[in-house]
């Protein structure tokens, strides 16, 4: 056991000089940006950290409720944070957001298409708090081999032939906005008949339910474990190129259209390091580069018309035309009562 | 017969506990990006392994934390236990009643109990929340492995030092430390492990830009790990593995008494 | 060695990271958003959701810590009988696999008990009847006897090597049969390891949230995932903490047992 020590705290010394050795040089300070996981690609954070000499801490959340509690508790200093539009609402009625100087984001004014702003004031009414990095929808993604009927309804998730072949998310809002469209509700409804109705559906069909996973339904659907899952059109790219028997649909009910937008909490160490790291990330190469790593749909004009691969530039499912489709809705924050009634509901769903 | 049977037992207890383990090394070998399909051999994410700058800090981050956790409970802890052992009964059950609350506490009630703490106290979070907290779950199993080796030692030995002309500190480290290292030794091992494999308390105690292994795992389980995390638990089972064939092969030169034994092998 | 002042440094420690925090958790617990006194928050437990998780938990840790027992046992029998080649076979079994993260160990499980998972494979290879127990409470049951399994085998091994020898020789000689010094000699002197065992296992199944979420697919809602969304997803850290401190009853309920079953306070946990 002695030399077992002995050896293991040679390596550990081995170890720490490499730690020190490895120190950056950070002339220009750094900035901390808190993100979705895998919603960037790598390269271009080393590639910020060598044009702007700005060392960027990087830190990943899975959810925005999860988000949400560590920005409030001002514990941890982030500079940069990229929630989803109902989340941006929240953080701005609670005052937590810094307002952004889109004088030092040039290329946000410039490659931003004018519609995704128009889409934002949902939430940020004057446009003032945040900037769009990435947006979608939310459908089914099935296995066509695996399906006998026309799958184009959130009514297919609740179809028994596909029993212990479904996959639902494993968040609330999105869980109770395939119920309410289902029952022809709004998804930001407060009234709680409709959702009761919600609840009542999301329980009739938790037996039928294989897992209610988040980004799970990637990997379960590429490898053929599940014939329906509820996925953000992001992913449907990545899984049609792994597994070509997947196909991505937006049910006629309507859908969430979502946006997830960069936003600087309120007192922000490095606003100008912020702002300088959000006017990189609209810049079209690089919004191009983040594109094809992690297939989310830019807001980036400019980008999207860089795009080489046809197929993927007028892909319906990466840029569908939004006309097109009924009933879509974006999330808006419901203030702290209905949060409490949704979580309650959804609980009650779980514990079934 | 018996034996026989003994064997097979053990085998299927092995089995049991090495199936998911040996699952992952294979895993580790998949040429495809995703667990769900076998995409054939490869070697390559051994390699890019090597030029993965975030695994490769996790590792270190998690290994520090490992190190300086232990060795600060170990001081902490082996003091404790002395001043334990010599305590009245009523005392020593109160303090021990504490010392229970880490190990045998919801982790994620230690978890969340400190992260309340550490915001009331405005500490930013990040290497130094997670250390202290890790030192804080780590004590318990240091005096808990020191405490039995001091029972078993003779009070008069150390008096008998200080007759003789020892200062109490010279007394220490030639009478008692001698006599309880295996089990300060077998407490450092078992805070080390501990720490490393810990991750509900890291989860609720951790900052920005701090990952340790068990973090970045959690977050990529939901993405869905990166092949490279297969390997470098690859390498270090396989390295781990190696070192205690080692040192198990080489011929003991102290001569322990069983109980002195007994305890290392537990850790 | 009677200096009193040498547990000053750990009575500090302690008071800072464990007594302070843990009258934290209270203190959420029994008051509202407002921070007026309420007990709203402990009274939860009984409403239809929060019982059923509490109940599931506490059935699904009691099957695990049974389970656990009936392997545990007869292992440490075995292995107490082995003499010197145990020293690497214990060290081999139990410790080496902790060095493989716990996640990824237990995410194995997934790979393996998946519907086209490594084991359904193999037996649909063999021509035998497929086994489809992921994301149901047996998937949890398993995930947990596979963690905590070590924490049974230490305990119980520990207590059956301190049996003298002499005393199971001294029960043969006045006539005793194999079972019968089991069960009048054996099985008591072991017992304070097993009672150990019991909380070591009992209280990480009773409030373990990744393993339910890893195996159980999220479909299977236990008390700790419960405290874990409170605080991190729905952000109500008074209702999470009101729930941890109805847990803590069951923890504290646990730890008097064990005290009172290792009476010169020695701690036989590890």
């Amino acid at each position: 056991m002695k030399k077992l020590i002995i050896t293991a705290l040679l390596g550990f010394s081995i170890l720490s000089l490499w730690g020190c050795a490895n120190g950056q040089d950070t002339p220009n300070g750094e900035v901390v940006v808190y993100n979705w996981g895998e919603y960037i690609d790598p390269d271009v954070l080393t590639q910020f950290e060598e044009e702007t000499g700005i060392k960027v801490i990087y830190d990943e959340f899975e959810t925005n409720e999860i988000m949400y509690p560590k920005i409030e508790a001002g514990a941890s200093d982030y500079d940069v944070v990229c929630p989803s539009d109902y989340m941006i609402q929240k953080m701005m009625e609670n005052d937590l957001l810094e307002e952004i100087n889109f004088d030092n984001i040039p290329n946000a004014v410039q490659n931003i298409g004018e519609q995704y702003y128009e889409q934002s004031k949902s939430f940020d009414p004057e446009n003032k708090y945040s900037v769009p990095y990435c947006w979608g929808t939310v459908g089914i993604l099935y296995n066509k081999t695996m399906v006998t009927s026309e799958i184009d309804s959130w009514a297919d998730l609740w179809d028994p032939q596909y029993a212990d072949s479904i996959l639902m998310q494993d968040s609330v809002r999105d869980s109770f906005m395939v119920a309410l469209k289902l029952n022809g509700y709004s998804m930001n409804s407060t009234d709680s008949a409709e959702l009761e109705a919600a609840k009542k559906s999301l329980i009739e069909q938790k037996p039928i339910v294989q897992a209610y996973v988040i980004d799970q339904v990637r990997d379960k659907m590429i490898g053929n474990e599940a014939a329906l899952g509820v996925i953000y059109s992001g992913e449907a790219i990545f899984t049609q190129r792994e597994n070509p028997d997947l196909e991505y649909v937006i049910p006629k009910e309507g859908t969430n259209v979502w946006i997830d937008s960069w936003v600087i909490p309120k007192g922000s160490k490095n606003k100008e390091n912020a702002e300088k790291f959000i006017d990189f990330m609209c810049r079209e190469d690089i919004a191009l580069k983040n594109f094809e790593y992690i297939t989310y749909s830019t807001p980036n004009e400019a980008a999207q018309a860089l795009i080489e691969d046809e197929e993927i530039k007028n892909s319906p499912i990466a840029f569908p035309v939004l006309s097109d489709y009924e009933n879509l809705e974006t999330f808006e924050y419901l203030g702290t009562d209905a949060d409490e009634l949704y979580n309650q509901l959804w609980k009650e769903v779980k514990s079934e | 017969m018996k034996k026989i049977l003994h064997r097979t037992y053990i085998f299927l207890i092995i089995l049991f506990l090495y199936a998911p383990i040996a699952t992952l090394i294979v895993l580790s070998f998949n040429a495809s990006k995703t667990r769900a399909k076998w995409g054939g051999f490869t070697l390559k994410w051994y390699q890019s392994l090597f030029q993965n700058e975030v695994i490769l800090e996790a590792l270190y981050t998690t290994l520090l934390i490992a190190l300086l956790s232990a060795l600060t409970a170990t001081f902490i802890g082996t003091i404790a236990a002395i001043a334990i052992n010599g305590m009245k009964k009523r005392n020593r059950a109160f303090l021990m009643a504490i010392t229970n609350i880490p190990m045998l506490n919801a982790e994620i009630v230690t978890g969340i109990s400190l992260m309340l703490l550490f915001i009331s106290l405005g500490m930013r979070f990040g290497f130094t929340t997670v250390l202290l907290a890790h030192i804080t779950f780590n004590i318990p199993y240091v005096i808990l492995s020191v405490l039995p080796r001091l029972k078993q030692m003779n009070p008069s030995t150390y008096e008998a030092a200080l007759d003789l002309g020892a200062s109490p500190l010279h007394a220490f480290f030639k009478v008692i430390l001698p006599d309880i290292f295996p089990g300060v030794l077998s407490g450092f091992l078992m805070a080390f492990t501990m720490s490393l494999d810990d991750f509900i308390i890291t989860h609720f105690t951790k900052g920005p830009g701090l990952d340790t292994l068990s973090t970045k795992i959690y977050t990529e389980v939901k993405k869905g790990i990166k092949p490279e995390m297969y390997s470098l638990s690859a390498l270090i089972f396989i390295t781990v593995l190696i070192l205690l064939l080692l040192v198990n092969r080489t011929p003991k030169d102290r001569k322990n008494t069983t109980l002195s034994r007994q305890e290392e092998i537990v850790l | 060695m009677n200096k009193k002042w040498l547990s000053f440094p750990y009575i500090l420690w302690a008071a800072g990271f464990i007594i302070i925090p843990l009258a934290m958790v209270f203190y959420y617990g029994f008051t509202d958003r407002s921070g007026s006194f309420t007990l709203e928050n402990i009274l939860a437990i009984l409403s239809p959701e929060h019982r059923k998780a509490l109940f599931l938990a506490l059935l699904l840790s009691f099957i695990s810590t049974a389970i656990c027992i009936l392997l545990a046992y007869p292992l440490s029998m075995i292995l107490a009988q082995m003499g010197n080649a145990r020293n690497s076979f214990l060290v081999l079994i139990f410790i080496l696999p902790m060095w493989m993260n716990f996640l990824l160990r237990t995410l194995a499980w997934q790979t393996l008990l998946e519907k086209n998972g490594v084991i359904n494979s193999v037996l649909h290879f063999l021509h035998l009847p497929g086994i489809s127990i992921i994301n149901t409470p047996a998937a949890i049951i398993l995930g947990m006897v596979y963690n905590f399994l070590p924490f049974m085998v230490l305990p119980i091994y520990n207590s059956l090597l301190k049996i003298d020898p002499n005393v199971i020789n001294a029960a043969r000689d006045l006539g005793a049969n194999g079972f019968q010094t089991f069960l009048k000699v054996t099985l008591p002197l072991s017992l304070p390891g097993v009672i150990s065992g019991i909380t070591m296992v009992f209280v990480p199944a009773l409030t373990t949230f990744v393993i339910s979420t890893l195996l159980g697919g999220s479909k299977i809602l236990l008390i700790g995932n419960v405290i874990e969304q409170e605080f991190t997803q729905s952000g109500n850290w008074n209702l999470g903490s009101g729930l941890s401190v109805v847990l803590m009853i069951f923890i504290v309920i646990s730890i008097i047992f064990s005290t009172l079953s290792d009476q010169d306070g020695e701690g036989t946990a590890i």
